[in-house]
């Protein structure tokens, strides 16, 4: 059992989580409301990862992102090291494909807020910022739980991407799928299975917690909350 | 509830930042090609203990290893397959030197044991194979990245029967998923490295036989330190030379060049 990849893997879902998150709500938000044309553009290139193949996200990762390129040679700069074959390019990669699932929960949730809900808190006096903070954050709350599950589970099962960009190094960019390979072709089907089980009942369990959670949120505070303000 | 939340993700940032960077942060790297999985753990571990310096080992084809290189990969260490990959960074400018020859590489032709293929080194198993009415699977490594595949390549020129059996091939990313293939049942047998075969837990499960190093051109296995290698490289790179460690390199089937150069 690799641990050190484990908790690697950990640790590039919460930092995914942590940084994607508070962009995502805001651009989900965003997208909730706003009309303008392109749209439809602006939404398909959010969602272009969920069907593009990890090896084309690599693709450009690696040669965007690379010593030589532009962005690779200004991060250098920046950091002191490359990103590429680092924690950081796997974290940038992380957050780029996971965009879909952290964008597309919360704008969801955004959406169902009624209109009638916002004008009634603009009716109130309430600033834009109270708005989010006091009315639409809470009544979009599974939502962001959907999207916090869902970027954290996929990143741990991110794989394409991470052999791409990381470059298989331990304790750096060797997670846990990763991992899980490695110990394939070294034979090691023993310690193979066994991270493949962890992983699996983690998963299930993290879903599992998730999906209580935001059915318990549900029921008292969304639909009496709906109640008492329409 | 927000409360919960902020506990938990304080105290897993507390034991992840502690746990993975510390642990890593003086990590020195090394690439290695596949063939060298079994006996380069061996090699790392004796050296763990005789000196208490853990390197970071990264196994793969030695062209992708070679790519990653170029591309700007932390490796202080690069122990290729071949010669020419090494040439090729040596070129680019990534190495201290032209490196140091240190393995010749064997092949052998293995199967399941309890399989319908039994291995002679004359191939004719697997012409024999190709006849039959369900051929089945035969591994070997990505002849465009994996120096162990393009050998494997050459045998199967030599033995007239790459032509037939470009149907029933299975490329592994690297000689020892080629290997995991081979073994693994679901193909009848394939074309892997010797060393590969030389652990218990290999051996017990196939039939094999070395291939005549007549039929293909020879696998130098040449090492060298990039630019950026430290004194623990350095010194490991030395440690490889030493009699112990050609022992250990002869334990996995590899041939030892006459004198290093």
């Amino acid at each position: 059992m690799d641990w050190v990849a484990f908790w690697l893997s950990i640790k590039l879902g919460i930092f995914t989580v942590l940084l994607l998150l508070p962009l995502a709500m805001f651009a989900a938000r965003w997208l909730s409301t706003a009309q303008f044309p392109g749209k439809s553009l602006l939404e398909a290139s959010l969602a272009v990862p969920l069907v593009l193949p990890p090896t084309v996200v690599g693709y450009y990762l690696l040669v965007g992102l690379s010593n030589d390129s532009f962005i690779g040679r200004w991060l250098v700069e920046l950091t002191g090291h490359g990103v590429v074959f680092h924690f950081s390019g796997l974290l940038i990669a992380s957050m780029i494909v996971n965009i879909p699932f952290a964008v597309q929960p919360m704008q969801r949730a955004f959406e169902a807020i009624p209109q009638e809900i916002r004008d009634a808190a603009a009716c109130c006096g309430m600033s834009r910022w109270r708005q989010l903070l006091t009315v639409e954050i809470p009544l979009a709350w599974p939502g962001m739980l959907t999207a916090l599950v869902l970027t954290f589970a996929h990143t741990l099962g991110e794989f394409g991407v991470v052999l791409m960009v990381g470059g298989n190094l331990p304790g750096e960019t060797r997670t846990i799928a990763i991992s899980i390979y490695d110990r394939v072709q070294a034979f090691d089907l023993e310690a193979a299975g066994q991270m493949s089980l962890i992983l699996l009942i983690f998963s299930v369990a993290v879903l599992a917690i998730a999906n209580s959670l935001s059915r318990r949120l549900l029921k008292p505070g969304m639909k009496q909350g709906m109640r008492s303000h329409v | 509830m927000r409360r919960l939340l902020h506990t938990i993700i304080s105290l897993a940032f507390v034991l992840l930042s502690g746990f993975t960077t510390s642990a890593f942060a003086e990590t020195v790297r090394i690439a290695a090609a596949s063939d060298l999985k079994f006996a380069l753990e061996k090699l790392a571990d004796d050296y763990a203990r005789a000196t208490g310096h853990k390197l970071g080992l990264t196994f793969g084809s030695s062209g992708l290893l070679a790519t990653q290189i170029l591309h700007g990969a932390p490796f202080q260490l690069f122990l290729s397959a071949d010669e020419s990959y090494v040439a090729e960074l040596s070129a680019a400018g990534k190495t201290l030197d032209a490196g140091l020859l240190y393995a010749l590489g064997r092949l052998v032709l293995i199967a399941p044991k309890g399989g319908r293929l039994v291995p002679d080194a004359e191939l004719q198993g697997v012409a024999a194979m190709l006849k039959s009415a369900n051929p089945g699977r035969f591994a070997i490594a990505n002849p465009e990245h994996a120096p162990y595949g393009k050998r494997a390549e050459e045998v199967l020129r030599a033995r007239g029967l790459w032509q037939d059996l470009q149907p029933y091939l299975v490329l592994g990313e690297n000689v020892s998923q080629a290997a995991q293939f081979a073994t693994s049942g679901s193909a009848q047998g394939g074309i892997v490295a010797l060393s590969l075969v030389k652990t218990p837990q290999v051996e017990s499960r196939v039939n094999y036989v070395m291939l005549p190093d007549t039929l293909h051109q020879p696998l130098r296995q040449r090492m060298v330190l990039m630019k950026n290698a430290g004194p623990v490289a350095r010194d490991f790179y030395r440690y490889l030379q030493q009699p112990a460690a050609r022992a250990v390199f002869q334990r996995y089937g590899f041939e030892l060049p006459q004198e290093p150069h």
